[in-house]
């Protein structure tokens, strides 16, 4: 159904030769040119540079040289990855004043060496600490089925882009759900690989034991191809297993047989709107997942996560908290004063809570290997709202839009966050696809099956479907 | 705990750590505490042995 072209496409038609890179990435120019001001999802375009870069694989290919997988395909990530000549932003004020980067950080090197070509970095909550995909430097991301209504965060421009049809693949980080959540909000798929899976080296951290890098993109396939390119180990990140590569690309049709698929239930159906919980059974439906299981002490596990994520990412901004408090966004700055209260007795009882968990929900991988969960308690909200409805009682919004999420990447299982058109009305909402550590390729698959037959697919926007 | 309470934690805390705090921060500070207490609070309720190792989140 899509207008717009995906990755994989665009790849063969350069490999092809039916289309030059340089076409490809001067339409890409003239859609941000086009669409940015409204969608506000890029913070720096890299013009000039894209168009040597599709120039020079556009010669080689000329050449007879072999060409990569992502051939030709724009690409763009969020700006607390490195890129080399722009200052790494991390969506703040106080790193306009770093020097630029002098090289791109280890996952956006590998893309371009699989011949994708970056067009430009993205906007994003202040230092990854946001649900929301505000920003009171930059203005907030706007999301493309309707841009009075949040992109979600922290990887807000990288959902608003993908979904928006600027570019097909887009990179962002994901600490607590900041891939999860916009690829949910913008109705796109989104992948949070196993934890230590993919370099964060060159990347702005916010909370080290729980930060992920990983893609968001308009299909499974290209999904896949981002990973699988960005995969293999990185000395310059302590946490990048020593793992070979495990292309998830060549499994990706081998189907849902012997699957056993389970939906979460419990903690995961309390709070969840009803657009969520339609959009769970849509996609348990649709895979025949009848049986429901609790993941034990999913509440707890999410409150741990809360503590370690504002205890360790105010650590790390103690300095600038010190010296530039008033140069930050007051929505984050406000949170990371109250995380460097946090006494270290609770922070240590969180880590030894993490270790128990991460016990018992391996154990649950034993009998199935699929869980399926709501990717976010309701659709995309609007931009400036501060509170809503969680089980009756009134919740601020941006500390509460992970709920889902959070007792997930907190011990840093693999999750495809998949798109459910018009769940809400003309919005989508998306539904976690999660696995066992280092069975990205069960993801991958179980997505790739529900896109096969239907169940679920990136909505074109309302700009380009109408 | 009392709003004051944790206004006078939040006081001396930024003091010692040496944050300057202005005046129309507190509020969203003490929400913001509050709410991180309460989440440690329902950690701390789950009973774990002397034992019990905390998850390693490094490996070289």
């Amino acid at each position: 159904m899509s207008a717009i072209a995906a990755a994989a496409d665009i790849a063969a038609a350069v490999r092809g030769r039916r289309r030059s890179a340089c076409e490809v990435v001067d339409a890409a120019l003239a859609g941000i040119e086009r669409s940015n001001t409204r969608l506000n999802a890029f913070t720096a375009v890299t013009a000039d540079r894209a168009r040597a870069r599709a120039a020079a694989i556009d010669a080689a290919i000329a050449r007879g040289d072999p060409a990569g997988p992502l051939a030709g395909v724009p690409f763009a990530v969020k700006n607390l990855v490195d890129v080399a000549g722009l200052p790494t932003l991390a969506g703040s004020r106080i790193n306009r004043d770093r020097t630029p980067a002098k090289a791109h950080a280890a996952p956006v090197a590998r893309l371009e060496a699989a011949g994708a070509v970056l067009v430009g970095a993205l906007n994003m909550g202040e230092y990854a600490y946001d649900f929301t995909g505000e920003n009171c430097h930059d203005g907030p991301s706007r999301n493309p089925h309707d841009a009075s209504r949040m992109t979600g965060g922290s990887s807000g421009g990288s959902g608003g882009a993908v979904g928006g049809g600027l570019v097909p693949i887009a990179l962002g980080s994901d600490t607590n759900g900041s891939i999860r959540i916009p690829a949910s909000f913008c109705g796109i798929f989104g992948l949070k690989p196993t934890y230590g899976r993919l370099s964060r080296a060159g990347s702005f951290p916010f909370v080290s034991s729980l930060d992920h890098l990983g893609p968001l993109a308009r299909s499974t396939l290209d999904l896949a191809l981002a990973y699988d390119a960005m995969q293999g180990h990185d000395a310059h990140d302590p946490v990048c297993v020593a793992r070979p590569g495990e292309p998830a690309t060549p499994a990706l049709g081998g189907g849902i047989g012997g699957l056993r698929i389970v939906r979460a239930g419990g903690y995961f159906r309390a709070g969840a709107a009803p657009e969520a919980l339609a959009a769970l059974d849509r996609v348990a439906a649709a895979l025949s997942a009848e049986r429901e299981i609790d993941i034990p002490e999913a509440a707890r596990a999410r409150s741990a996560a809360y503590v370690i994520t504002a205890s360790e990412g105010a650590a790390l901004h103690l300095g600038r908290l010190r010296k530039r408090a008033a140069d930050f966004d007051p929505d984050v700055r406000d949170r990371l004063i109250a995380g460097a209260l946090i006494p270290g007795a609770a922070v240590a009882a969180a880590q030894k809570f993490r270790r128990w968990y991460r016990e018992a929900v391996l154990r649950l991988f034993d009998e199935v290997d699929v869980i399926l969960a709501p990717a976010t308690p309701f659709a995309a909200p609007p931009i400036g709202q501060k509170s809503f409805m969680l089980a009756g009682k009134e919740v601020a919004l941006r500390p509460n839009i992970g709920i889902y999420t959070q007792p997930i990447s907190f011990i840093g299982l693999p999750v495809v966050a998949v798109p459910v058109p018009e769940a809400a009305g003309k919005l989508p909402i998306g539904v976690q696809i999660i696995a066992a550590p280092w069975r990205e390729d069960i993801a991958l698959r179980t997505s790739h099956h529900l896109e096969t037959i239907g169940a679920v697919c990136a909505p074109l926007p309302p700009a380009l479907g109408e | 705990m009392s709003d004051d309470d944790i206004d006078a934690f939040i006081e001396a805390g930024c003091r010692l750590l040496d944050i300057p705090v202005r005046d129309e921060w507190r509020e969203a500070i003490r929400l913001h505490l509050a709410i991180s207490l309460d989440h440690a609070r329902n950690v701390a309720k789950f009973e774990l042995p002397d034992d019990a190792d905390p998850a390693p989140v490094f490996t070289a």
